[in-house]
Formats: C-alpha cells, structure tokens, sequence
C-alpha cells in the first residue's frame, strides 16, 4: 500500500467511523425514548386500575 | 400543550418522502459514489491518488454549508413567520452542520498532510475562515444549553444563527479573494475545472452526501419530537 493509498483510505475511514458512531448515538437514544413510552404505558394501565379501587368506608 | 421547543401542537410535519425510502436512496448513492471514485474515475495528472480525498471533502464541505444555511433560514422562519417547528429544525441543521464541518476539518487535514506535508496552516485564510465558522457553530450549543427551554432561548438562539450565516459566503469566497494561496479552487467563475468521469464521481459524491445529511437530519429530527412529546406526557402525568 502506496503513502498516498494509506491517507484516503484514512480520510474514508473517518468518515464512515463518525457517521456510524453518529447512527449508534441516535440508536442509543431511541432505546431511552422506547423505555419512557413502555414506562409511560405501563403507567396508563396502572392508573385506571388504581382508579377503580374501592374507597375504603368507615 | 407546551414543550420544551414551544408548543408541541403542530410541530409534527408530514415529509413527502418517507425515512425509508430516504435511507434506501442513501445507501445506494453513496454504494454508487464510492464505487465510482475508487474503480472508474482516473488518477488526478497531478496529485495521483491522493487526490479521491477531494471527492468527500468537497461534497462535505457544500453539505455542511448547506446545514449552516438551512439552520439560519429555519431561525428566520421562526423569527419573522414564529413557525411552531423552526425552533428545533433549525437546531437540527445546525448540528448537522457541525458535524459535517468536523468531517471536513479532518478530511481536509489529512489531504493536506499527503499534498503540502502539514496537517493544517495558520497561514492559509480559507481553512482558518473555516475554522472559525466550525467554532462559530460549535459555540451554538454552548449558548443553546446555558439557557432554559422556551421563547427567550428559541429567540437568542435564532439571532444567533443568522449571525453565522453571513460568515458561510466569506469562507466560500476567501480562496477567490486570497492573493497567496495553496488551497486548490476546482469551481472558478468559468465553471469546473475537471469533467469526465471526475465530474460524474464528484456528483454522484455530492448527491449521495445530501441525500445522507438529510435522513440524518430527518433521523434526528423525529427523535427530538418523540422526545419532546414524551416530556409533555410526563408532565401530564406527574
């Protein structure tokens, strides 16, 4: 492998180093988005539930 | 219903072009640049091989000004028009931007390494005028987050973009307007200075490196909404 093969090989490299580590932050953050909603829906069934609890008389 | 990027009502946007499809036209683009810079177009008369740097440095280069410009005309948009949703897509360009810009600076530094022997030249006012836009818009966010969520920070933060936008045509032209310089200029007022098949390499290159800015920036965009309307929901619910 030539100097000049060695640096745009490099040059490439670091491209598509970043946009994937770009692609892996995001990816990261979709799995924290995922784990609020099914926090989120697990609160919706939840509460209903708790709603209909009866109320304690005397 | 209010958010942290203003009101969360119509701040969704219906796109005509589905993510999919987008990533799709991503892959093949760049699959198709990559296999033209390295396998049909030449070797450069006279830097050789090193010269398929300048296939992704300049495609990154107008793909991160492009950012810059789409994150100033989106701040404007909320300024003059008070678009619900310019706040956060001009946010997302600007990040956008950078992170080309950063893209840039490293590619550029390597190609200047191989051609002059030096990773980067005080000397030289286009790479330095760089530089400055890249910092320009990396202290964005240092603004962005010193302030809390609402109008002051969407209205600081928009004046603040469009004070970066004018520095896009004073990098461009510094290299035409330079009395010294090494930095090559490949587009004049005559047009290219190559054609053939370095043409077509340079832009499909082009195309495929738009077509990945704006899926990112779609990407990135949907996240932030999801993110900000499960905020909103918290809220409701706490």
């Amino acid at each position: 492998m030539t100097n000049a093969e060695k640096y745009v090989t490099a040059a490439y490299c670091v491209v598509f180093a970043l946009v994937l580590l770009y692609v892996v932050i995001i990816a990261m953050k979709l799995r924290r988005l995922e784990r609020e909603v099914d926090a989120l829906a697990e609160r919706t069934v939840r509460r209903p539930e708790e709603e209909r609890e009866p109320a304690q008389v005397g | 219903m209010s958010g942290p990027h203003g009101t969360m009502a119509g701040v969704g946007r219906t796109y005509r072009i589905p993510l999919p499809a987008l990533a799709a036209a991503s892959l093949v683009l760049v699959t198709t640049a990559l296999a033209l810079v390295f396998f049909v177009a030449p070797n450069d008369a006279d830097q050789g091989f090193s010269q398929r740097i300048f296939y992704v440095h300049v495609s990154i280069a107008f793909t991160a000004y492009l950012c810059f410009g789409l994150g100033a005309w989106k701040a404007l948009l909320h300024l003059w028009k008070r678009e619900p949703a310019a706040d956060l897509e001009s946010y997302v360009a600007i990040h956008q931007g950078v992170i080309f810009g950063a893209l840039v600076l490293v590619t550029g530094s390597i190609w200047a390494r191989i051609s002059w022997g030096h990773w980067w030249l005080w000397s030289e006012n286009q790479l330095v005028l760089f530089l400055v836009l890249f910092l320009f818009y990396a202290a964005y966010f240092m603004l962005r987050f010193s302030i809390d969520a609402g109008p002051q920070r969407a209205n600081l933060c928009a004046v603040y973009a469009l004070f970066g936008v004018v520095l896009i045509p004073v990098s461009f032209l510094a290299i035409r307007l330079a009395q010294r310089f090494i930095h090559p200029v490949v587009f004049t007022r005559h047009g290219a200075a190559f054609g053939g098949w370095i043409m077509v390499a340079y832009l499909v290159s082009q195309a495929a490196m738009l077509v990945l800015a704006y899926t990112l920036y779609r990407v990135e965009l949907s996240g932030k909404r999801l993110d900000a309307r499960i905020r909103d929901l918290r809220r409701v619910y706490a």
